[in-house]
């Protein structure tokens, strides 16, 4: 049976056109408005949620997801919390994949089995663990294996050809290529480096790649469309709850209306 | 015990260690692995490093015999490493030469670091300033009021210093946001971590460049004593300096190793810096190691009088050798510091910084339990000035 994820870049193809990944914060500022704008999500046209697991010292995050992550924290949202999240959303959505983002510890802590199991039993479909190279991941990849989870993997324009090979062999469900070198939310990209380094990356993989890290504006997700299969909006999107704190939904819906708009015509 | 072939080749000390970052950094890290094989093997690279420890550090650093402290004691004959009398007054340094000429040598013309009470800070600013390297140093807020002469220095120095307000504003938040620096800026800049934590190859390389203070204290020891200590205490932070003086005996099982962690107001209050006496494994900053972390797996705030030791993580290699039961572990409360820091400064003249003075309280703790006979040598990690503000606050004197 095909995996959400899968069956997700499958309609994409027949369509055919680019995917919108949207990242937020889970927790950020509280459960319940994270439920509300993952639905705004979906109803504005995401065809992927990923959903940041806060952390207390996000490395290679931006000062925007930073702030999402402590206002998390703030509001008591724990790992367990997220997968309590998850479970909630899809008591009225089964459809749209959702992917997990963040770091390792909180995941170590819970325990590979133990979390892999909880995350599958709360409708997760797959995990990017930021700070997790598959070199280290043998444990952990052998746990999700267990549970049918997918390991989303990140490619990086410091990557060589052999780490490209590697993560790809690795990585499960699709490849988040990260557009730039730095932290998210940051500067923007050349996007012939980045046409270059996935037409690499093709002849390595049948996986689908998303490409993520200063997707801004629905201008920049409609000139990605054409050089990869999903576009990556994450601080973006952040930036809209952290001005709206307790009524983003609608705004977020908007937004996100605009960028598959986007996505639409630079398909064409 | 033999550790010597550690770490392996893909930096793990037992179950510690490793390289968890963001892929973006997997690449630089190769680069630099590369790099510090190749020269830590090649001769002139090494006569370069001796030469600059020689005659810009100023070492060797003295093996001190402490009669006066010592007899006060009355117990084991306690030596004193020193390293307070390096250049910018403290080990730091050792490890900034060493990275600054690998650095010059990989073409990276901007330093950054990262730096709790500023000592590595200022080891950086100092190293960037004698080779024309642009430096910015990142540097927890909280740290910068309780540190001020030392961002004073820094800045004197020609150094950027950016301060640091996410998260608990201390050395954690500091490294980062140097690590958000690194990945934005890969192509030229060369990232001077201080301690012997940080993805691979930085804690074997950290510890190769501070070993130079166990193979001399090896030497004078054997020269002035006639024998090798019985005895070896250091404070643990991020662990540099004890790594330094420790790993040349490692393999000298008559040698008893021990770090003293930040006990900051007692382990029992949970207002400490103590993840090997009271914390667990998990993953921060790049390697697996004992930690400061939550049933969720949050990194939780430290406590320590001391900016250079308020640290939630620690080298991996001292968690395996705490698990290996080479190292022992303990750690003194902030007010046990603090009269080992008015004690040896009144009986010795030698004012220590904070972090050495909690490896000396314990030492005083340890030295009236053990005969004459006993030879214990304490890491003199670096100079107290930079604390003396804080020390009188203490008393209710504002300078």
């Amino acid at each position: 049976m095909p995996t959400r994820i899968q069956h997700s870049f499958a309609d994409l193809r027949r369509v055919p056109r680019a995917g919108l990944v949207t990242f937020i914060t889970a927790g950020d500022p509280t459960p319940a408005a994270t439920l509300a704008n993952m639905h705004a999500l979906v109803c504005g046209g995401a065809d992927l949620i990923e959903l940041g697991v806060p952390f207390s010292d996000p490395m290679a995050d931006g000062p925007i997801i930073q702030r999402a992550s402590e206002r998390a924290l703030a509001g008591g949202m724990s790992l367990s919390g997220v997968l309590a999240l998850v479970s909630e959303f899809r008591t009225r959505d089964n459809a749209t994949p959702v992917v997990l983002m963040g770091y390792l510890n909180p995941i170590e802590r819970m325990g590979y089995q133990s979390f892999a199991q909880r995350a599958a039993a709360a409708g997760v479909d797959g995990v990017l663990t930021v700070d997790l190279p598959p070199e280290e991941a043998s444990e952990y990849a052998q746990a999700f294996h267990e549970f049918g989870l997918d390991q989303i993997y990140s490619l990086a324009p410091t990557s060589d050809a052999d780490r490209m090979r590697r993560i790809v062999a690795a990585a499960s469900g699709f490849v988040y290529y990260v557009s730039v070198k730095g932290v998210t939310g940051a500067k923007t990209f050349e996007i012939d480096d980045v046409r270059q380094k996935i037409s690499a990356l093709r002849a390595l993989t049948t996986l689908p790649v998303g490409v993520g890290f200063g997707v801004k504006t629905p201008e920049i997700a409609a000139a990605l469309s054409s050089v990869c299969d999903a576009v990556i909006v994450g601080s973006a999107l952040v930036e809209i709850i952290e001005r709206h704190p307790s009524n983003a939904a609608a705004a977020l819906e908007t937004f996100v209306a605009s960028l598959r708009q986007a996505l639409a015509s630079g398909a064409a | 015990m033999n550790t010597s072939p550690l770490p392996d080749e893909r930096g793990h000390f037992g179950p510690y260690g490793g390289k968890f970052v963001a892929e973006t950094l997997m690449g630089p890290l190769a680069e630099l692995e590369a790099a510090y094989h190749r020269y830590l093997r090649a001769p002139e690279f090494i006569a370069e490093l001796d030469h600059d420890l020689q005659h810009y550090v100023g070492r060797p650093s003295p093996l001190y015999f402490a009669r006066r402290w010592s007899n006060q004691l009355n117990g084991a004959r306690i030596y004193l490493k020193r390293e307070d009398l390096n250049h910018t007054g403290a080990h730091k340094i050792n490890n900034t030469v060493g990275q600054a000429l690998l650095a010059r040598r990989m073409g990276k013309r901007r330093v950054i670091a990262e730096t709790g009470a500023g000592q590595h800070g200022v080891a950086t600013a100092t190293v960037a300033a004698r080779f024309g390297m642009q430096c910015r140093v990142y540097m927890g807020a909280s740290d910068i009021q309780r540190q001020s002469l030392n961002v004073f220095r820094m800045k004197l120095l020609g150094a950027e210093v950016i301060p640091v307000t996410s998260g608990s504003k201390t050395l954690k938040d500091a490294l980062n946001e140097a690590m958000r620096d690194w990945v934005s800026n890969v192509d030229d800049t060369f990232y001077i971590i201080g301690t012997v934590a940080g993805p691979h190859p930085y804690p074997a390389m950290v510890r190769d460049f501070q070993a130079i203070i166990g193979r001399e204290t090896r030497a004078q020891c054997l020269a002035q004593v006639g024998r090798l200590p019985d005895s070896v205490v250091a404070c643990v932070g991020g662990g540099s300096n004890a790594i330094g003086i420790f790993h040349p005996f490692i393999n000298d099982p008559s040698v008893q190793l021990i770090g003293v962690e930040a006990g900051g107001d007692g382990i029992a209050t949970g207002r400490h810096s103590a993840p090997l006496s009271a914390g667990s494994p998990g993953v921060l900053h790049g390697n697996r190691t004992y930690l400061m972390h939550d049933a969720d797996g949050q990194i939780i705030e430290t406590h320590s009088i001391s900016a250079g030791l308020d640290y939630p993580g620690v080298g991996p290699e001292h968690a395996w050798l705490k698990d290996a039961q080479r190292a022992q572990y303990v750690s003194v409360t902030d007010e046990e510091a603090l009269a080992a820091f008015r004690s040896i400064t009144v009986t010795e003249g030698i004012i220590p910084a904070l972090e050495s003075s909690h490896a000396l309280a314990y030492a005083a703790k340890l030295a009236p339990t053990l005969s004459s006979d006993h030879v214990m040598v304490v890491n003199l990690s670096g100079r107290g000035d930079k604390d003396i503000p804080t020390v009188a606050a203490r008393d209710g004197i504002s300078l």
